[in-house]
């Protein structure tokens, strides 16, 4: 097997505030191979977008600090020098962001944004950059692309913008396409359609995609594999068919049970993940999800959990510091229906009973 | 777009009608002296004057009076006549009008030129050295008062009473007879007119910068591999600079009519605005009331052409 497209490798972002240092990227390592698609799934905050972003340098100017390494097609997106790395943006990776219509600039023609992503890494002739935006346009399912690049993107519906933000991210044929909240400003009926054609153009266009989401549903459909990020960590990842069906940390099983079902009883409430995601600057100590955490232990607030291999599972890992054995059954009790409220006795030492609210900020949660 | 133009123009031709009644309403309520005793000259009688009155068609009732005036304004772009200098204020107006337009036009490009470039380095360079210095200096400018600054920088440049005195002073536009010597006797009005407007516009066009730079299209664009050059100059000031525009409008406006009269008056400039000043300092209600109209005019007329370019810059405007 020949190297990944892209390898991040202890990636550490950091920014210094008048609060303190804020960890925004903590040490995560993943790769994405030609052709396939990897989900980065985490609340607000996480961490996902400053990752992504700083594959592209674009946290550069605002005072970041990165450490770690980046390989991409065989160069070091870290320590590449900035012209160097502008060669790259928008020509071998591209992104597309969350709002695309405050992504496009509204005071220029569809067209000409197209072309203008043509002509920085091309040296083609006007009417040819013309005709390949049309042809982009067509390709990404436009209706009357001809007419369409004259257009300006206030009159392009929510779905369409994100439809032009995709085709400007291909117009260079790129290896890599960062899609960060490709969906989330949109309709939900729209957002499958977005998603279906992420999926159609990679099987045709043969690239690597990263999705980033929130929506651990956005992401089920289209991702061969998917990494669950924390506080600046990746403390989850694993094949997608994993993820959904046997996934290891409490975290997980939070954003999974969060997901509203059409195969669930009406009546049975959605589960929020309790309390909020932590500072980034004053991390909490030990696991860092330990506050949120309905499974806590007294050791957990202590002892930082690593990214570990799952016994028996190949290419899955877990930062958790729950035994494996009891991950599992606590997995099937919720699977099956059964609360955190009543699985958390599992956990309870025998001598004496921990606090899953020890943290002042999640004494909202309690259910008793 | 043809009827947002065409909307926009007769909103100016009704602003103009307003304007010319509510001055005509100034006069006529507060005169700061009867127009028939200054045309009748020292030791006239009363029947004197009560025939003036009636000649002039002062005894008329207001309305008819304004209809008068309306219907010679429009036409025969007739302002009246300057019993001061017993010549039509139309006449007045235009001999005066090229050394203020030439002022002003020199000021504009002047206070455009640095305003604006500073205001996008900036904006640019957030807190370098260059920022904190010129919106330091910035703010003392824009705290200085026209006819003081005038009077400084004769005091400090002047060629005949200047500490350096490296530049023509007072009353050498006047005095200038060819292209050159009147370009040079212009440069400290024109600094001292930029000043302030410079400054503000400086201000104005750093806090749009900075806005537009953290806009999700610019972070597009970069994201589309542009040069950091492109990404300010295509980007970044093509949105910044259209909130500016308006203000342009306006401000060339109020620049017609408040400090080119102080700066005139300074730099003793025979412009429009020092023929307003004598006007007021004698009375002379006719050029007064004319001056005001034309002042009235080129504001609705400026505001026009800023509404057209505001269409022009930002597509979103011309389809609402």
């Amino acid at each position: 097997m020949s190297e990944p497209l892209l390898q991040v490798e202890d990636l550490r972002v950091r920014f210094s505030t008048e609060d303190g240092i804020v960890h925004a990227v903590d040490g995560i390592s993943y790769s994405v191979d030609t052709g396939h698609t990897v989900g980065i799934v985490g609340e607000s905050g996480s961490g996902k977008s400053v990752s992504s972003l700083t594959m592209l340098g674009l946290t550069r100017n605002q005072g970041a600090e990165i450490e770690g390494r980046i390989m991409f097609d065989g160069r070091d997106l870290v320590t590449l020098p900035d012209d160097e790395l502008r060669k790259i943006r928008g020509n071998e990776i591209a992104m597309i962001f969350q709002d695309p219509l405050s992504s496009l600039h509204p005071f220029y023609k569809v067209g000409s944004q197209l072309t203008e992503a043509i002509h920085t890494h091309r040296d083609v002739s006007k009417s040819a950059a013309r005709d390949r935006a049309v042809e982009l346009l067509d390709l990404v399912g436009i209706p009357d692309p001809r007419r369409r690049v004259d257009q300006f993107p206030h009159e392009f519906s929510g779905g369409m913008r994100q439809r032009v933000m995709i085709a400007m991210a291909l117009a260079n044929e790129p290896k890599l396409l960062i899609a960060d909240e490709p969906t989330t400003a949109l309709d939900v009926t729209v957002q499958a359609q977005i998603l279906a054609l992420l999926d159609d153009l990679q099987s045709r266009l043969g690239m690597a995609i990263i999705v980033i989401t929130h929506d651990l549903g956005v992401v089920a459909e289209i991702t061969d594999e998917i990494a669950v990020m924390y506080a600046g960590r990746i403390v989850e990842r694993a094949p997608t068919r994993a993820i959904f069906g046997a996934p290891q940390h409490p975290y997980t099983w939070g954003l999974l049970k969060s997901i509203p079902r059409l195969d669930t009883p009406r009546d049975e409430e959605l589960v929020p993940i309790s309390g909020r995601p932590p500072s980034l600057i004053k991390r909490p100590s030990g696991c860092h999800f330990h506050p949120r955490c309905p499974y806590v232990r007294d050791a957990h607030r202590k002892v930082d959990p690593r990214l570990e291999p799952v016994p028996g599972d190949e290419g899955h890992a877990v930062a958790c510091l729950l035994n494996p054995e009891l991950r599992n059954r606590i997995w099937r009790g919720l699977a099956s229906g059964e609360t955190s409220a009543t699985l958390r006795h599992l956990v309870v030492e025998e001598d004496h009973p921990v606090r899953a609210h020890a943290a002042p900020r999640t004494s909202e949660e309690d259910p008793a | 777009m043809f009827r947002y133009i065409v909307r926009r123009v007769l909103w100016g031709i009704a602003m103009l009608f307003i304007v010319s009644a509510v001055v005509f309403l100034i006069f006529y309520i507060l005169p700061s002296a009867d127009p028939a005793v200054l045309r009748a000259g020292r030791n006239a009688g009363p029947a004197q004057i009560a025939q003036i009155r009636h000649s002039l068609g002062l005894d008329l009732p207001i309305w008819h009076q304004y209809l008068n005036y309306m219907k010679q304004v429009f036409f025969h772009f007739n302002f009246g006549y300057s019993y001061q200098y017993n010549v039509p204020v139309r006449q007045l107006i235009f001999s005066r009008l090229p050394a203020t337009i030439w002022l002003v036009t020199g000021a504009v490009i002047i206070w455009l030129g640095i305003g604006l470039s500073i205001g996008i380095i900036s904006a640019v360079r957030r807190r370098s050295l260059i920022d904190r210095t010129s919106m330091t200096t910035s703010l003392a400018l824009i705290s200085a008062p026209v006819f003081w600054l005038g009077l400084v920088s004769l005091y400090l440049f002047a060629d005949d009473i200047g500490r350096f005195p490296i530049l023509p002073g007072q009353g050498s536009y006047a005095a200038s007879s060819d292209f050159v010597s009147r370009f040079e006797a212009m440069i400290l009005p024109w600094l001292v007119l930029a000043a302030a407007t410079s400054a503000i516009y400086a201000r104005y066009m750093r806090a749009s910068m900075i806005d537009t730079m953290s806009e999700d299209y610019i972070r597009t664009a970069r994201a589309k591999g542009l040069p950091e050059r492109t990404v300010i100059m295509r980007h970044g000031v093509r949105s910044a600079i259209t909130p500016i525009v308006t203000l342009i409008g306006l401000d060339v406006g109020t620049l017609l009519a408040g400090n080119a009269i102080l700066t005139e008056t300074v730099f003793n400039i025979p412009g429009v605005g020092r023929l307003l000043y004598n006007a007021i300092s004698v009375s002379d209600l006719t050029t007064i009331q004319g001056i005001t109209l034309f002042g009235a005019f080129f504001i609705v007329f400026f505001n026009l052409v800023v509404d057209i370019a505001y269409a022009y810059l930002d597509p979103r405007v011309r389809y609402s």
